[in-house]
C-alpha cells in the first residue's frame, strides 16, 4: 500500500530540503581523497624554492585536483561555519551580519585560491 | 499575545556546564572546533598560494614564515585540524547509513579518532621530513 509517507521521505513537505545536508556529505566525501593529496603536497614541498613550488601547482593534474579542493572546501566550510554561526549566535543583530561576513570570507578564501591556482597553471 | 517584538525570550535548555565533560560531547566541540580552524587556514592556504602566483620575492617572504618556527608549529596543527576532521568525517559518514550507533562503538570510534589522528599526523610528518631529507 502506498501512504503519504512515500512523498515525504527525504523530500519533506517542500519537496526540497535535504539539499544541505546532501551538499555537505558530497563535499565531505570528496575532501577525503583531495585532503590526503594537500596533505601529501604540503609536506613535500616545506622549504622548497620557488620554482619547485611553481612547477608543480601548474602540472595540469596538480591544477585539477586542487582546483577540486577549493571548490569543494569552499562548499562544505560555508556550510559547516554557517551551521555554527546558526546553533551558537542568538541575536538576529548579530548572528546575520556574521552569517554574511562568514560566508563572504570562505568564499573570498576560496575566489583567491582559485584565481591564484589559474594563473599559475597558465603561466602568467 | 505579539508585542512586536522579533526575537522572543524563549526558555533555554541547560547549556554546556550543568553537564558532566563526556568523550563524545568533547568529540562532537572538537570536530566544530577544528572545522572553523581550518576555514582559518584555508584562508592562510589562499595566502600560499596567491604568493606563489605573484612572483619569487613574494613567495621568498611567506615561505620564510613557513619555514620559521612558529610556521612549522601551525602546520602541524594544521595537519592535524585536517586529519581529526577527516576521521571524525567518515565516523560521520558511517552514522549516516544508520551504522555504528550503539554506545560502546561510538566509544570506541571517538577513542580511534583521537588516537587515529594523533598518531597518522606524527606519521607523516616524520615520513614528510624524512623525503625531504631534513627540516
Amino acid at each position: 500500500m502506498r501512504t503519504p509517507l512515500s512523498q515525504a521521505r527525504g523530500l519533506g513537505a517542500a519537496h526540497k530540503g535535504p539539499e544541505t545536508f546532501w551538499r555537505q556529505r558530497v563535499t565531505a566525501v570528496a575532501n577525503i581523497p583531495l585532503v590526503l593529496f594537500l596533505i601529501f603536497s604540503i609536506l613535500l614541498h616545506i622549504g622548497s624554492d620557488y620554482a619547485t613550488v611553481k612547477a608543480y601547482l601548474a602540472h595540469p593534474i596538480v591544477a585539477v585536483l586542487m582546483l577540486g579542493l577549493v571548490l569543494s572546501v569552499t562548499v562544505h566550510a560555508r556550510i559547516g561555519v554557517k551551521e555554527i554561526v546558526e546553533d551558537y549566535i542568538q541575536s538576529d543583530a548579530i548572528r546575520m551580519p556574521v552569517m554574511l561576513l562568514s560566508s563572504f570570507f570562505v568564499i573570498g578564501a576560496g575566489l583567491a585560491c582559485a584565481i591564484a591556482i589559474v594563473k599559475i597553471s597558465l603561466g602568467a | 499575545m505579539s508585542d512586536g517584538r522579533t526575537e522572543i525570550e524563549r526558555p533555554l535548555s541547560p547549556h554546556l556546564q550543568v553537564y558532566r565533560p563526556m568523550l563524545t560531547m568533547m568529540m562532537s566541540m572538537a570536530h566544530r572546533v577544528s572545522g572553523v580552524a581550518l576555514a582559518v587556514g584555508f584562508a592562510l592556504f589562499a595566502w600560499w598560494l596567491i604568493a606563489v602566483s605573484a612572483g619569487p620575492e613574494a613567495y621568498a617572504k611567506v615561505a620564510a614564515f613557513w619555514s620559521s618556527l612558529p610556521g612549522q608549529v601551525l602546520l602541524f596543527l594544521f595537519t592535524w585540524a585536517l586529519i581529526h576532521h577527516l576521521l571524525g568525517g567518515i565516523r560521520h559518514l558511517i552514522w549516516d547509513t544508520l551504522h555504528a550507533l550503539d554506545k560502546p562503538t561510538i566509544e570506541r570510534l571517538a577513542w580511534a579518532t583521537i588516537i587515529g589522528s594523533t598518531n597518522l599526523n606524527l606519521l607523516l610528518w616524520i615520513v614528510g621530513v624524512w623525503m625531504r631529507g631534513s627540516l
